[in-house]
């Protein structure tokens, strides 16, 4: 059955190479993407039902061939306890991102519509979304320190150019970012996975997890597990390294967000479970109370800085810095229960935010703006499907019992209320009263977001054209068509607002202009692509006309997430059965 | 007496040079009696390939056979009698020169006794060192001639003298690892460099080639000079050229103040003193110079060798504080010039970098190790930093390819001989992937003169297959996937830093891969974004164009004006502004390349800025400069003839360098497992 994890890879890097050979548009290319990712995905089932569930502990499903023997480079390939639902999370994921990217109408350039295709290059997208797979798939099944750097680099270049081709106004600048963090922090991690190696003289991670750090003194460790620490915190990412990532969501298209949160930031936090801490025991006891600071303080900056968001995007992205924290603290506590909530707290994380971004992107696209005073409020009125999934995703982030967001957040507590021998309780005590501030904190600002946007009366308020930061010379008609636009409603609306300014408590900026909504997104739309004649848009809703509530192709995209967040908060010990004989392998603990 | 010093020449070994020299002298004489034909032109790079790819097939059936270094051109017996009459020298010595041995040809080490030091020193050795950097020479020089094929189907150079003078670079590149003697190390360096002055400034009536010509002609001379007489100080401390010889008398020397002294009373450092007796008693070069007194202590004299001979070679290999011929040299030259510099000229730079470092200073460690280390953060930290600000094709890669001399130099800041094969095999892979940027970058000179960063947008539309080679070429350059041959070679590297315990070294190197990330990255978005023309007529992604706008716009002001600030004090073609302002100029004017420039600041103001220069400037640049862009700009869109005999060349060359930089990708073991006196840490 080894055959499996390899055609986990081979699947989409086949499917992303086929691209490449020039054949039939529109409906071939979606139902290529589908296919591929579908098939992936269902591979990814066949491991998961192949692994079992008899709790034993090791990896199964290895293949281990040499690639480079001179570099001792071997490609081994193994799935466990750790790795498995991460393996599951990033194929249906991506299968369920392009099941988004069917839908019909909407203006973003991540869409693979039936018939004629888009402006917004969808045969690279799909290519690009393939490699990314690759990339992330690979990085849960290497076991050879080596081949995990070389598919965790392998995910840069895709991500970079799915922020830089298909994200918003300041793609460029928020891609630039993204990679020169990121490959900034993978050299370092090199570094510290060759200093491993070459103190060890082994690359098998399953060698050196068994060893358990033996043959590394403490000093040599402590290094090693800083450098790769680092490495990895800036994936992850950890509240000092942080700075990439809200520019990096916010500009991404909306499966550029959903994968980046989904399962890319995993990647960080996998290393700190498969490398960092088994391979590196004396050196993780010594580094664990300051990556439980960091931890906790980056749990509360991120709801302190979410509660300074306007923007829905760019507080989800603070968010997952919180939530990032939880997992990171619960490594900290190097016990079986604060890894079992980390696992934990990845996967719930991964299908929350996941569906965060979905119901976002979604609103985005109605919006035409993710600006939460902008957006006014009433959504549940006017978009009652959209608006409910968007609080149910918000509730389960902010960890309600009984979703899957909580256990992550409860274990990790948990642990650090009790952490491992060589730590020191009362810090960790500490820690558990500010990550449990910090929980109090993501409720607050959840909820005052969803009693800004989704309750109140529906004041149809959008923002308008961000005229600004559109260039001179050529997109003088679309702005001054944008601006005919934007004063018409403007003037229409004008009596609208005082009607329901009486109601609505929270009215937008001076610059808000109350529209016809559509017609907003339209002039919007018009001004960024200055193409004025172009502005009837893709399908579905015509001027004027109401905005389409939840679609059958988001629907379909979202519902599974939510039925596993349901899943996961009910019965946690579908997910924790898997994880935590393997925890107890990692700690060397029995 | 002379009967013994008439030796017999092992022809197998030195075919390589040999068939490359007289292909030379065929491309001469025939360029000279062939009617002038039209079929003359290819005729002649034909000749040129056929010598180049005979000489690389005597290469592989060099490596392909098993068995002992082959040497040839040693020393006859009759010269060695005297040293090999004294036995006693070889138990002192074996040990450290066994591992010289072993570590750089890769032979099987004979088992040490005392026939192993007194083998006769050879001056041409073909060993796994001469067979890879040999392969690598002409597997670059294959290429070269591809690209050369190319721009010589303008007609503007003269093709007999192009080939002559490419076929001489490539024999000395092929001698010069072969060498082991400090004599012919020279003569090869000098044979690699001083053909290229004449490529680089055989374009006629072309000032920026005839600028970059000088230049190279300046710093080589210089460094020849400076390589020189650090090589005749050594020779005056030790006694001999030959490297082997020179290892052995610097390693005696440096074990005799370690001895008890003249005394010799010690029993256990019996041995040892007894070697070093001898060496004081007589030790006879080849030269018959005869040390009969105890040396003095000249270790200063040999430091000061060590530092002039780095310093001539960090001026061939464009290492940091001599690496300021390089932006202009390259970008003077044509590319194919530029190609062979920045692979086969440097490449030869390093294998007698190493030579002399290794095989022939290796007990001088601990002088060049700390020296080497801190010229290579400083020559990837430099260039790396300097490639960020570049906006022309060609000088980027000048310096990103400075920046990679670096990498390629921090092995060599290990104290430890085995991290050289790293050198080695960064050097192989970043042939590679260098020769394939500089290859597509030919073919859009072709079209775009100018070759500004600029012209390759939306390269990956006009020409997929090329727009897509050139961005896995600087992913590659990167280091990133899917260019995984880049990977590797970091990889490669960082082990050996991490291993030797260089970790500072590690650490400026991971800096510098991320800000070298920067422009190549930077780079192949361009590759990827609409052309700003074509995005115009065709339906492309609304946020791409106002990207693009905002990009020209942003570009165009500081542009300008920067260009402006430079030329108004700068020494004339010392700056690249100035250049381009004065490249620039004629082809606005004369409207190719589509649309000019979309910001509205360019037009109005690049015709102006000669005006302002042109005073400024006294020298010739800007004179010459205009006539030769108008040449290039017929070139480029007129003689459609020569188009299609001119385009087939470069894509076989990018073919060829995709072909082997995938290669590498996957299977890196192709050169890895090549490599000499290599033990993995894992074994």
């Amino acid at each position: 059955m080894s055959w499996v994890l390899v055609a986990l890879l081979v699947v989409p890097l086949a499917g992303a190479l086929m691209l490449l050979v020039p054949y039939g548009k529109g409906r071939l290319l979606r139902a290529h993407a589908l296919t591929v990712s579908g098939v992936t995905f269902a591979l990814s089932l066949v491991a998961a039902v192949a692994y079992g569930s008899d709790g034993a502990v090791g990896m199964r499903l290895v293949t281990d061939l040499a690639w480079v023997p001179w570099l001792n480079l071997r490609f081994h390939l193994g799935v466990d306890g750790v790795s498995l639902p991460l393996v599951v999370l990033t194929t249906l994921l991506t299968f369920l991102c392009f099941v988004y990217m069917c839908r019909e109408g909407g203006n973003g350039p991540d869409r693979l519509p039936r018939g004629e295709l888009g402006p917004g290059r969808p045969r690279a997208l799909v290519f690009t979304l393939l490699l990314l797979e690759v990339g992330v798939v690979g990085t849960f099944l290497a076991l050879d320190l080596l081949l995990f750097f070389v598919f965790f680099e392998v995910v840069l270049i895709p991500m970079y150019f799915v922020i830089a081709i298909w994200g918003g106004h300041a793609r460029r600048a928020a891609a630039n970012k993204f990679i020169l963090y990121t490959l900034l922090g993978s050299v370092v991690l090199l570094i510290g996975l060759l200093f491993v190696w070459a103190r060890t003289g082994t690359l098998d991670m399953v060698a050196l997890a068994s060893a358990h750090g033996a043959g590394m003194p403490r000093s040599a460790q402590t290094l090693a597990f800083v450098a790769i620490g680092v490495g990895l915190a800036v994936k992850t990412p950890m509240w000092p390294l942080h700075t990439w990532l809200p520019a990096a969501h916010t500009e991404a298209p909306t499966v550029g967000s959903v994968l980046l949160a989904g399962v890319l930031l995993k990647m960080g936090t996998y290393g700190f479970a498969r490398i960092a801490i088994p391979i590196l025991p004396e050196g993780a006891a010594a580094v664990a109370p300051w990556l439980g600071a960091f931890a906790v303080i980056g749990i509360v900056y991120g709801c302190l800085a979410c509660l300074a968001q306007r923007d829905l995007k760019r507080m989800i992205a603070y968010s997952s810095i919180g939530h990032m924290g939880f997992v990171l603290l619960g490594f900290a506590t190097l016990t079986p229960v604060g890894l079992n909530a980390a696992l934990f707290g990845n996967i719930a994380h991964g299908l929350i935010t996941a569906l965060l971004f979905f119901v976002v992107g979604g609103i985005k696209e109605r919006y035409g703006t993710a600006d939460i005073p902008a957006l006014g409020g009433g959504m549940l009125a006017r978009l009652p499907h959209l608006a409910s999934l968007l609080t149910f995703a918000c509730v389960a982030s902010l960890g309600l019992p009984g979703l899957a967001g909580f256990w992550g957040e409860m274990l990790a507590l948990l642990g650090a209320f009790d952490p491992a021998p060589g730590l020191s309780r009362p810090l960790f005590l500490t820690f558990m009263v500010l990550g449990g501030i910090g929980t109090v904190l993501t409720a607050a600002y959840f909820l005052v977001m969803l009693s800004r946007v989704t309750h109140g009366r529906p004041t149809e308020t959008v923002h308008a054209p961000l005229l600004a930061a559109v260039g001179p010379a050529e997109t003088r008609e679309a702005v001054a068509a944008a601006e005919r636009v934007t004063e018409k409603v403007t003037a229409d609306a004008e009596q609208v607002v005082e009607e329901t300014m009486a109601g609505g408590e929270d009215s937008g900026p001076v610059d808000t202009a109350v529209v016809d909504d559509t017609g907003g997104a339209m002039a919007r739309r018009d001004t960024e692509g200055a193409r004025g004649s172009d502005s009837s848009g893709g399908g579905g809703r015509a001027r004027g006309g109401r905005v389409r509530d939840v679609t059958p192709h988001e629907l379909a995209a979202w519902v599974p997430l939510v039925v596993l967040i349901l899943l996961f908060g009910l019965w946690p010990k579908a997910l924790l059965s898997l994880t935590d004989p393997v925890v107890h392998g990692l700690l060397g603990a029995p | 007496m002379i009967q013994s010093v008439v030796q017999s020449i092992d022809y197998f070994a030195v075919a390589p040079p040999l068939v490359l020299a007289l292909a030379a002298g065929l491309v001469l004489l025939l360029d000279a009696f062939l009617p002038r034909r039209p079929y003359v032109r290819p005729a002649l790079g034909a000749v040129t390939l056929a010598g180049v790819l005979v000489a690389l097939g005597f290469v592989i059936a060099q490596a392909s056979r098993s068995g002992e270094a082959i040497r040839t051109f040693c020393v006859p017996e009759s010269l060695t009698a005297p040293t090999r009459g004294i036995p006693a020298v070889s138990p002192a010595a074996p040990p450290g020169v066994e591992q010289v041995t072993q570590t750089l040809t890769g032979t099987a080490a004979v088992a040490p006794g005392p026939g192993a030091v007194s083998a006769p020193s050879c001056s041409f050795v073909v060993d796994d060192f001469t067979l890879i950097f040999a392969g690598l020479v002409l597997v670059a020089g294959v290429v070269v001639v591809l690209l050369s094929m190319t721009l010589l189907a303008s007609g503007e150079i003269p093709v007999g003298e192009w080939h002559f003078l490419l076929l001489c670079t490539l024999t000395g590149a092929v001698a010069l690892p072969a060498s082991r003697d400090l004599i012919m190390l020279v003569v090869a360096l000098e044979l690699v460099s001083l053909p290229v002055f004449a490529l680089t400034g055989l374009r006629r009536h072309d000032g920026r080639a005839s600028e970059a010509a000088v230049k190279l002609f300046l710093v080589s001379v210089v460094s020849t000079a400076v390589t020189l007489f650090g090589i005749s100080l050594l020779y005056g401390v030790t006694g001999t050229v030959h490297l082997d010889r020179l290892a052995q008398v610097l390693r005696e020397r440096a074990a005799v103040p370690a001895a008890p002294g003249p005394g010799q009373a010690a029993g256990t450092a019996l041995p040892q003193a007894a070697g070093a007796a001898d060496v004081t008693e007589g030790y006879v070069s080849s030269l018959h110079i005869v040390y009969d007194s105890p040396p003095p202590d000249l270790s200063s004299v040999v430091t000061v060798a060590i530092v002039l001979v780095l310093a001539g070679f960090a001026f061939k290999v464009a290492a940091v504080p001599f690496h300021a011929w390089a932006g202009d040299v390259y970008q003077g030259a044509p590319v194919p010039v530029a190609a062979l510099l920045s692979v086969i000229s440097k490449a030869a730079g390093f294998a007698g970098l190493i030579l002399i470092l290794v095989t022939a200073l290796g007990s001088e460690s601990g002088t060049w190790v700390p020296l080497v280390a801190i010229i290579a953060a400083l020559t990837m930290t430099v260039g790396n930093l300097l490639a960020l600000r570049q906006r022309h094709a060609v000088r980027l890669l000048a310096w990103s390819s400075v920046a990679q001399s670096g990498y390629i130099l921090a092995p060599l800041g290990v104290r430890d001989e085995e991290a050289t094969s790293a050198s080695i095999a960064y050097l192989v892979f970043y042939a590679a992937m260098n020769l394939g940027a500089f290859a597509v970058v030919m073919l859009v000179s072709r079209r775009a003169a100018r070759n500004e960063l600029d012209d390759y947008r939306g390269l990956a539309f006009r020409n997929p297959a090329a727009g897509l080679a050139l961005v896995f070429f600087l992913l590659c350059l990167a280091g990133l996937p899917p260019g995984l041959v880049g990977l590797f070679a970091k990889i490669v590297v960082f082990r050996e830093l991490v291993v030797g315990g260089v970790g500072w070294l590690a650490v400026v190197m991971a800096v510098n891969t991320v800000i070298g990330l920067y422009y190549y990255v930077a780079w192949a978005v361009r590759i990827l974004t609409p052309a700003p023309g074509r995005a115009a007529g065709k339906a492309a992604p609304g946020p791409d164009r106002r990207e693009v706008r905002e990009d020209d716009a942003a570009r165009a002001v500081p542009a300008v004006s920067s260009e402006r600030g430079i030329t108004g004090h700068a020494v004339p073609g010392a700056s690249s502004g100035h250049e381009d302002v004065g490249r620039a100029a004629p082809e606005t004017s004369s409207g190719r390349e589509g649309v000019p420039d979309q910001g509205s600041p360019a037009p109005g103001q690049v015709p102006g800025t000669p005006d302002i220069t042109a005073p400024a400037a006294p020298a010739a640049p800007t004179a010459p400069a205009a006539p030769a862009a108008l040449v290039e700009d017929a070139d480029g869109g007129g003689s459609r003839t020569g188009w299609r005999a001119g385009w087939m060349p470069v894509a076989v060359a990018i073919g060829v360098t995709a072909f082997v930089a995938l290669l590498f990708s996957v299977a890196p073991q192709v050169v890895l497992d090549f490599l000499p006196g290599v033990v993995g840490i894992g074994r």
